[in-house]
């Protein structure tokens, strides 16, 4: 028996800038990649869901107006909290299956991928936006804007790194995001939420459900008020999830075709996959 | 003497017609949002320290109207604001009487009676507030009550809807049959700036008021969101002085609602002061609309006198 | 009761959290040193003409110790480092600088003159914001538009001027260092603390040693930088003047070279004007930092239909600035940066009386010490007169008018500058349409005397070339792979 007993966290879901238990009341067991039983994380109904969407459509008109530059700030500053918790995510990050040195990489890789998007956010319009020479006496220009509430389905590994690459980018060009979490592996999404709830971001920018993907995802891609969908971690055939993305025109990003190098330079891809292209005419006359 | 903006060089007559009041509005100068916003914000980094800011914060106390607009006033909630008006902290005789006491017109022969020599004017909203929407014989009707129980100072609702759909003209004869009823009270014009939507508007309205015999000019009802901003105080200021370089008259400026500590008072009277002038630092040309901001104002009126911060334990809620 | 008073009363900012020591030395490879070959010079307060400290001067043998250090660091550390990890030092930079603010604020103020309020609220906030923009783009160089595989120049030689101390120097570190270059910066000989303490910051965030070296010192340590022959990159904020000379040296060279040099800008102000808008940026274009603003609105073209009502309400308004301490926060108008510089502005002043324009200066009660010039209008000023055409470089407005849009091109362009203009209407066509005439690399409508670290920054004509700021900014730091040479 060791001397103190260590207090265990309770794994919830963040909604609205709060961690609350699922509606339902259920949970799933998560166990370590060698079976040890590390914790009972909530398990997201459709009506977490619902809630999840209404607090990212309530905060999207004030995180898309910000800044860029302030948005920058305020993503650069998660990563500085991230770099402070390195050891605890390491720690979370092994029960994937990873060992200590691994982990340790893929949570720095996570910390300067997320520094890598927090960057973007006053670059991106200047890479993807344009003045455009139209034959006439007009100006005009096209700038990138964010398309809204991104539903987000986060790939089962790497379960830190991959979340990260997945939700900085919809962060950094000023939509707002609901995230199903990994399934085996939610963990370090979890711990993430904290990090989020201590920084500026505001609450409802970003909110995450745990659960099982396969009861997540269909509400989700069939939800009116979502406005894109990123299927990254759909493993499999998403071809139902598509049609039912139809409904209201998403945006969907479809799943990888094959495996996934994410250490690699992510380029700007999925900034580019969440942003309308907004162009202005205005004469030019006295 | 100013060069006057060839904008403003003719004023409209009161009755002279729909299309020559919207050109006199449509004619005046713009308002640049992001401009004003940041000369108001510049303007709020100002700071006044020792001998004035205590002039100020007693400034602040003279010039406020101490106001209660429920449903739920009664009397006595009125006599208690009155005893407040009067002496607002009992325990230094010292600080200075408000400006006036606010209320509904049938509580306004209550607060005649509690302020009966004090020097501090009975005001009363009329004219169907806060919406204003009731025929104008009845608005005209809620003046003459209130003016008959004895308010001496009048806050009217301007009609926002005629406004916003451009019948100037309507609420240019309804402010001045207003005027009219007031007979010796000053009329202060609410324009409800929360509700106008854009400083163009604002600068339009507060012309539109001016022309057709407001004493003063009030940003708020104190029942819209936003209530009274800087810019738009500072966009009214900019009117007040305008109108005051082509007639010579000074027409008085209400910062009405939002309004809660000493630090905003403080804030709104740079911006008068920078904008009118000195002139208008005076309780006959700007008030606060207010009810909590009082206690912050004595509170660091004492912070000043004593060095020492103050609790809201020690004043008296009413 | 009191008296009915309104003053604002003495407001000033604490200088305790600024310590000032007696001497400085040079900053070269990551240390402060004593200088070899040069001497030292006295850095003062020209508010009050108080000796602030005694600063090194880098000589010919300095400025060659601190390019070998650069090129060292380059060859050694900064260039091959990853973008990332470049990022991550700019980052810090850019914190620490946040961090401490006020204490750079207050130093800035000290050795400029310039009112507290803007080297609080502009300058050092937008140093921070300078340093963090170029940060994000460090690691993003392949996919700003420059070819697959952009590559620094090497090591850049960099003169700034005393008009913004830290903005400058930030303007010109941050993108060069993003890039992957290492630098020699030269700061002005009346402000060069704000650099010295700058390089405080940057051995707290631990950037390598040499990366960046400063040293300060007068022209001739300019000139002897920019003539160096081991840089690849000369960078010069200054005058039209000294701009000449450097681009004359530089030619038969490979180093590339950027100017950001004098203006002469034209603020233009049409009858439907917000006009309460325009007299603040009337009074913001030329007034902002005594007028020490290359890109100062120092001609005012009003069209003649409310030139009298926009000169009463620009006059009533000037009579509300307040000259002084620049320390108190309620200063708007602080202190002529040198004699030298109070001088030259006397010699327009008086030029502009002599040639028949009639002058109007602010009434207002100038301090006993320091160097001082009340906010000043002159009023009959034609295109010919030397205040319509110099770069005066301080509070002084000239006033012309106009009565067409073409007409207000015309004058507007009849200058040898380029590098801004500002137009007031509410009239968006005429905005744009005005914008596409002017010749001049920044054009503000409806404000003026507007920054930020993602907008180029830069001139037309004998106002300079190159851009600063923003995705432009890294132009000129970077080898595209297309203009390369077969031996680089």
């Amino acid at each position: 028996m060791p001397d103190r007993l260590d207090v265990r966290k309770t794994y919830k879901l963040y909604i609205g800038g709060a961690f609350p238990r699922s509606e339902s009341g259920r949970t799933v067991t998560i166990d370590a990649a060698d079976g040890t039983f590390l914790a009972n994380a909530a398990r997201a109904s459709r009506k977490d869901v619902r809630d999840a969407v209404v607090a990212a459509r309530k905060a999207f008109g004030g995180w898309s107006t910000r800044t860029a530059y302030n948005r920058g700030q305020i993503l650069y500053r998660v990563a500085e909290l991230l770099e402070g918790r390195r050891d605890q995510f390491t720690a979370e990050v092994r029960h994937s299956g990873l060992g200590a040195q691994a982990a340790g990489r893929e949570v720095d890789a996570a910390v300067d991928r997320w520094v890598w998007y927090a960057g973007w956010t006053d670059k991106i319009a200047q890479v993807e936006g344009a003045s455009n020479p139209v034959a006439g006496p007009y100006f005009n220009f096209s700038v990138p804007e964010p398309t809204g509430v991104v539903a987000i389905v986060a790939p089962a590994t790497p379960s830190l790194l991959g979340l990260v690459s997945v939700l900085a980018p919809v962060l950094a060009t000023g939509s707002t995001a609901v995230v199903v979490a990994s399934e085996p592996h939610p963990l370090p999404a979890v711990t993430l939420t904290e990090v989020l709830a201590t920084s500026d971001v505001p609450g409802g920018v970003v909110n995450l459900l745990t659960g099982h993907v396969d009861e997540l995802a269909p509400v989700l891609a069939a939800h009116a008020d979502v406005d894109a969908m990123d299927l990254t971690g759909i493993d499999g055939d998403a071809t139902e999830l598509e049609q039912a993305a139809a409904g209201n025109v998403k945006r969907v990003l479809r799943p990888p075709a094959g495996p996934v190098d994410w250490e690699a330079d992510p380029g700007v891809e999925r900034l580019r996959a969440f942003v309308e292209t907004k162009t202005v005419w205005h004469p030019v006359g006295v | 003497m100013t060069t006057l903006h060839p904008a403003i060089e003719t004023l409209p007559e009161p009755g002279g017609g729909e299309a020559a009041l919207r050109g006199f509005l449509h004619g005046l100068p713009g308002v640049d949002q992001v401009g004003a916003e940041a000369r108001a914000a510049g303007l709020a980094t100002r700071s006044i320290k020792r001998e004035s800011k205590l002039w100020a914060l007693e400034l602040a106390v003279r010039m406020t109207d101490l106001t209660t607009l429920e449903g739920a006033d009664t009397p006595g909630k009125v006599r208690a604001l009155c005893a407040k008006a009067r002496r607002p902290d009992p325990s230094d005789p010292d600080v200075p009487p408000v400006a006036a006491v606010c209320v509904y017109p049938d509580l306004v022969p209550i607060a005649v009676a509690a302020l009966a020599g004090s020097g501090v004017h009975v005001a009363s909203v009329a004219t169907a507030f806060p919406s204003g929407r009731a025929s104008l014989a009845v608005k005209l009707a809620d003046v003459a009550d209130a003016v008959a129980a004895g308010a001496s100072e009048i806050d009217m609702v301007i009609d926002r809807g005629a406004f916003l759909s451009g019948r100037y003209g309507q609420v240019g004869e309804e402010i001045a049959a207003v005027k009219a009823a007031c007979r010796d009270a000053r009329l202060k014009v609410i324009l409800e700036t929360g509700e106008l939507a854009t400083l163009d508007n604002v600068r339009r309205a507060s012309w539109l008021a001016m022309t057709h015999g407001a004493d003063f000019i009030k940003t708020s009802t104190g029942k819209v969101s936003p209530a009274s901003t800087l810019p738009v105080i500072l966009v009214m200021l900019e009117a007040v002085r305008d109108f005051h370089d082509a007639t010579a008259r000074a027409v008085g400026v209400k910062a009405a609602g939002g309004i809660r500590v000493a630090k905003d008072a403080i804030r709104y009277l740079v911006v008068v002061h920078e904008t009118a002038g000195a002139a208008w630092l005076d309780p006959d040309r700007f008030r606060f609309g207010a009810s909590s901001l009082l206690n912050d104002l004595l509170m660091q009126r004492r912070k000043q006198l004593t060095g020492v911060y103050a609790g809201p334990d020690h004043f008296t809620l009413d | 009761m009191p008296e009915p008073t309104w003053t604002y009363a003495p407001a000033p900012e604490s200088r305790d959290v600024v310590t000032l020591r007696s001497a400085y030395g040079l900053f070269v490879d990551g240390a402060f040193t004593d200088p070899t070959d040069g001497g030292s010079f006295k850095t003062v307060n020209p508010a009050t003409e108080e000796v602030l400290a005694e600063v090194a001067q880098a000589g010919p043998a300095d400025v060659d110790r601190a390019v070998a250090a650069a090129r060292r660091a380059h060859t050694e550390v900064w260039g091959p480092m990853p973008g990332r990890e470049r990022a991550k030092y700019l980052y810090r930079i850019a914190r620490i600088l946040a961090e401490r603010a006020r204490e750079f604020a207050v130093l800035e103020t000290l050795d400029n003159g310039k009112p507290i309020r803007e080297s609080r609220d502009v300058d050092v906030p937008m140093a921070s914001a300078h340093f963090f923009h170029y940060a994000g783009w460090a690691d993003k160089l392949e996919h700003a538009g420059f070819g697959a595989e952009p590559r620094p120049l090497g090591v850049a030689g960099q003169v700034i001027p005393w008009n913004f101390p830290l903005l400058m120097a930030a303007w010109k570190l941050a993108p060069a260092l993003a890039t992957g270059n290492t630098c020699v910066l030269k700061p002005a000989e009346t402000t060069p603390l704000s650099a010295l303490l700058l390089a405080e910051v940057l051995q707290q965030a631990d950037l390598p040693p040499g990366v960046v070296n400063i040293i300060p010192g007068a022209g001739d340590t300019g000139a002897t930088l920019v003539a160096h022959p081991d840089l690849d990159k000369v960078a010069f904020t200054g005058s039209t003047e000294v701009g000449k000379a450097i681009q004359r040296q530089l030619a038969g060279t490979r180093v590339r070279l950027t100017l950001e040099l004098g203006g002469k800008a034209a603020n233009v102000v049409f009858a439907d004007a917000p006009i309460d808008q325009a007299v603040e940026g009337i009074v913001n274009g030329i007034f902002f930092n005594q007028g020490h603003v290359c890109c100062a609105g120092s001609r005012l073209l009003v069209q003649e239909s409310v030139v009298d009502a926009v000169l009463d309400t620009l006059k009533r308004r000037l009579g509300t600035l307040r000259l002084g301490d620049p320390l108190d926060k309620n200063t708007d108008i602080g202190a002529i940066n040198s004699a030298e510089q109070l001088a030259r502005i006397t010699a327009l002043v008086e030029a502009g009386e002599g040639e028949g324009a009639q002058r109007w200066s602010v009434a207002c009660e100038l301090p006993e010490h320091g160097y001082w010039f009340p906010p000043t209008l002159f009023t009959d000023v034609s295109q010919s007169h030397r205040i319509a055409r110099e770069e005066i470089f301080g509070p002084v407005l000239s006033v012309l008018t106009f009565r067409t849009p073409d007409e207000a091109i015309a004058k507007a362009n009849n200058t040898p500058y380029g590098l801004s203009a500002g137009v007031w209407t509410e009239k968006g066509s005429r905005i744009l349409w005005m914008a596409q005439r002017l010749r001049a690399g920044v054009v503000w409508a409806n404000t003026f005397n507007r920054f930020d670290p993602a907008s180029p920054f830069g001139g037309y004509q004998e106002s300079g070339f190159g851009r600063e700021g923003g995705r432009h900014g890294l132009a000129p730091y970077l080898r595209s792979p297309d203009l390369r040479s077969p031996d680089a």
